[in-house]
Formats: structure tokens, C-alpha cells, sequence
């Protein structure tokens, strides 16, 4: 095969979804034999590798994230059919749900307050500018919704769906160790406290952990998508009126 | 078959809950609406279908590969960043950090508050 024609096929597969896709896939394989030789160590995170490794060999080859994601992009739809998907998980925990439905609504409250107005505050404090701000705010919240919300009080969307990715990660890496310091050990406790903080990557993770802290992460990633949709951009309101 | 039958059942909830949302004027994203309608229409069957809990574990067990693509999209920013890691850095780091403190705390203190014990019973099965 000679030079040009290499370069052709290059060019073929650089601009069809088929590498994007395949790069995608394998590099995630990868990542999670890596987790799974690590002893599923959260600092080992799968999600955090592979996008390393996509990182790095995209800067490698040159290729730029548009073009990536044209192939990225029927990973990144699973997304929707997954958060229908969690109806299941929440039906099979609902008798205990139906127990703990008012402690569920305050933290829930809570916690959704407290995770947009410390982003705002912190970032604030440390001069971040107010389109940083913006794009943090609903970073807690599952992508989709995160960006709508970004959208509409100012801040970028895209950068904002970069943001909730690591705070999952971040997250999900340290949720398990956090609660061991400050003694929670209700599987329902730390369920919540995943899915309000750290959405889809943080409820991975507490699946692999037990199926009760999974179904209570995914209910509070799901309620709390609701929560945040309604309270961030009041939230906003009154922060910038206040300030 | 039944897998399929499954992935369709929530892609057409999906689609309903999309075009409700559009229709409406909701601020809620479609699946997440989708995700409720499906959770009322099992409870009022009674229980979940074999086709649906099969593509639901299916989708997951793997959810973390579904948010790689948008992590990877950190490099069309990395100039942002770059310019402001300071703030987001810090700013993430901290509020996920007392987010998820904060609501355990809460969680666990309301739970002992508000639900009468045996009620719902403390099941610490491991670690």
C-alpha cells in the first residue's frame, strides 16, 4: 500500500462515525480491565481513564473533538434510553421509598441548594467570572439537564457538560471514602447523597458498591434533575439580587 | 427478542416524554419525564416486564461508558480552563465534597428523626 493511499483511508475513517465509535468502545474495555486488575480502586475510575486515553490519542493524530464525536455521539445518546431505564431500579425499591419519602424530599431539597449555591459562592469567592459561575451551578445535575439549565442563566453549555462529568468523577472517586470519615453507613444515606451529588457516574459507582445504594442514587439523580431545573434558576435570581 | 422489545419500550417512552416536554413548555428534560411515566405504568401493572428489566440492567451496568463522550469534549476547552482552573478547580472539588457530606448528614438525621424505627429497618449487610 503506498503513502496516498493510506492517507486516504485516513481521511475516510477520520470523517466517518465508525472510529469515533470503535475508539470509544475499546478504550473503555480497556479502562475497565484496568479497574478490575486495580480491585476496583475508585481512584482507578473507568470513565476517567478512558477519557484520558481518548484525550491523548485524539492530540496524537490530531483530530479534533467535532469530528470524534460524530462517532462519540451513539454512545453519548444511550444516555436518554439509560435515565428512562432507571424507572426499574426505583419501581424495585419502592416500598422502602414509600417509607422514607419525607427524609428523601428534604435532603433532596437540600442538597440541591447546597450544591448550586457552593459552586456559585465558591467560584465567586475565588474570581471566577460569572459565565464560570453560570456553567457550574447545575453542574451536580445529570448532563442533559445540566446544559439546559446552563443554558438559560448564562453560562456555556458545553463547557457545562465537561464540568458535570468531572464532578461525577469527583464523586465517585471519593463518595465511598467520605462517608467511611463521617460514619454513614445506610446504604439509603449514601445512595441519596451519590445521586444529588455526583448524577449518573456517581450512581455507576454505587451500583458496584450494592443494588440499594444504586437504586437510591439513581432515584435522587433522577428527583434531583427534576429539583434542580426548578430551583437553580430562582436560586440565581435571588444571588445575583442579593449580591 | 425480548431484549429488543425492552430498548424499544423505553426509547418509546423516551419519545413520548420528549414531545410532551416540547409540547408543554416543561423546563424538565424528556427522558427524565419519560423516566416517571414509565415508573407509574409499572406500579400500576404491579411489576416490571422481563423485556424491560433485561435492557434495563443492560444499559445499567455500563452507564459510566455512557458519559465518555462528553468527558472527552474537556479538550475543546482546555484554553478555558486553562484560564480559570483556578476557580473551577476549587469551586468543583469543595461543593462536591460538602454536597455530598451535607446530604448524607441530612439524609441520615431526618431518616432517624422522621421515620419510626423498625418502620424501616437499617440494613448494613456489608462494610
Amino acid at each position: 500500500m503506498n503513502e496516498p493511499g493510506l492517507r486516504d483511508i485516513w481521511v475516510y475513517l477520520s470523517t466517518s462515525p465508525l472510529l469515533g465509535l470503535t475508539i470509544t468502545l475499546v478504550a473503555y474495555g480497556l479502562a475497565y480491565r484496568l479497574y478490575l486488575r486495580a480491585d476496583s480502586n475508585p481512584l482507578a475510575n473507568p470513565v476517567v481513564t478512558s477519557v484520558a486515553m481518548l484525550i491523548g490519542l485524539l492530540l496524537l493524530t490530531g483530530t479534533s473533538y467535532s469530528d470524534y464525536f460524530e462517532g462519540g455521539q451513539f454512545v453519548h445518546f444511550l444516555l436518554g434510553p439509560a435515565t428512562v431505564a432507571l424507572a426499574v431500579p426505583l419501581y424495585q425499591q419502592f416500598s422502602r421509598l414509600r417509607q422514607l419519602w419525607l427524609p428523601v424530599t428534604i435532603s433532596l431539597v437540600c442538597g440541591v441548594l447546597i450544591a448550586a449555591g457552593s459552586s456559585i459562592g465558591l467560584a465567586w469567592m475565588l474570581g471566577g467570572s460569572t459565565e464560570i459561575q453560570m456553567s457550574l451551578a447545575p453542574k451536580s445535575a445529570t448532563a442533559p439537564v445540566a446544559m439546559g439549565i446552563s443554558e438559560k442563566i448564562g453560562g456555556l453549555p458545553s463547557l457545562t457538560a465537561v464540568l458535570v462529568v468531572i464532578t461525577g468523577i469527583t464523586g465517585a472517586v471519593l463518595g465511598t471514602k467520605l462517608f467511611e470519615w463521617i460514619r454513614v453507613k445506610d446504604d439509603t444515606a449514601k445512595g441519596i447523597a451519590m445521586g444529588v451529588a455526583a448524577h449518573g457516574i456517581g450512581t455507576a459507582r454505587a451500583f458496584q458498591v450494592s443494588s440499594q445504594m444504586g437504586a437510591f442514587s439513581g432515584l435522587a439523580m433522577a428527583l434531583s434533575a427534576f429539583a434542580t431545573a426548578l430551583i437553580v434558576p430562582w436560586l440565581v435570581d435571588w444571588m445575583q439580587a442579593l449580591f | 427478542m425480548q431484549f429488543l422489545n425492552g430498548i424499544t419500550l423505553l426509547l418509546v417512552y423516551q419519545l413520548v416524554g420528549e414531545v410532551t416536554v416540547r409540547l408543554a413548555g416543561v423546563p424538565i428534560p424528556g427522558p427524565v419525564l419519560g423516566m416517571v411515566m414509565l415508573f407509574i405504568t409499572l406500579w400500576i401493572r404491579g411489576q416490571a416486564p422481563e423485556s424491560v428489566e433485561q435492557a434495563s440492567s443492560a444499559l445499567l451496568s455500563h452507564l459510566s461508558l455512557l458519559f465518555v463522550p462528553a468527558g472527552v469534549g474537556m479538550m475543546a476547552h482546555f484554553n478555558r480552563i486553562a484560564d480559570e482552573w483556578i476557580p473551577i478547580t476549587f469551586a468543583l472539588l469543595l461543593s462536591t465534597v460538602i454536597t455530598m457530606v451535607a446530604t448524607a448528614l441530612i439524609m441520615q438525621l431526618t431518616t432517624r428523626w422522621l421515620v419510626k424505627p423498625g418502620a424501616a429497618t437499617e440494613e448494613q449487610g456489608h462494610e
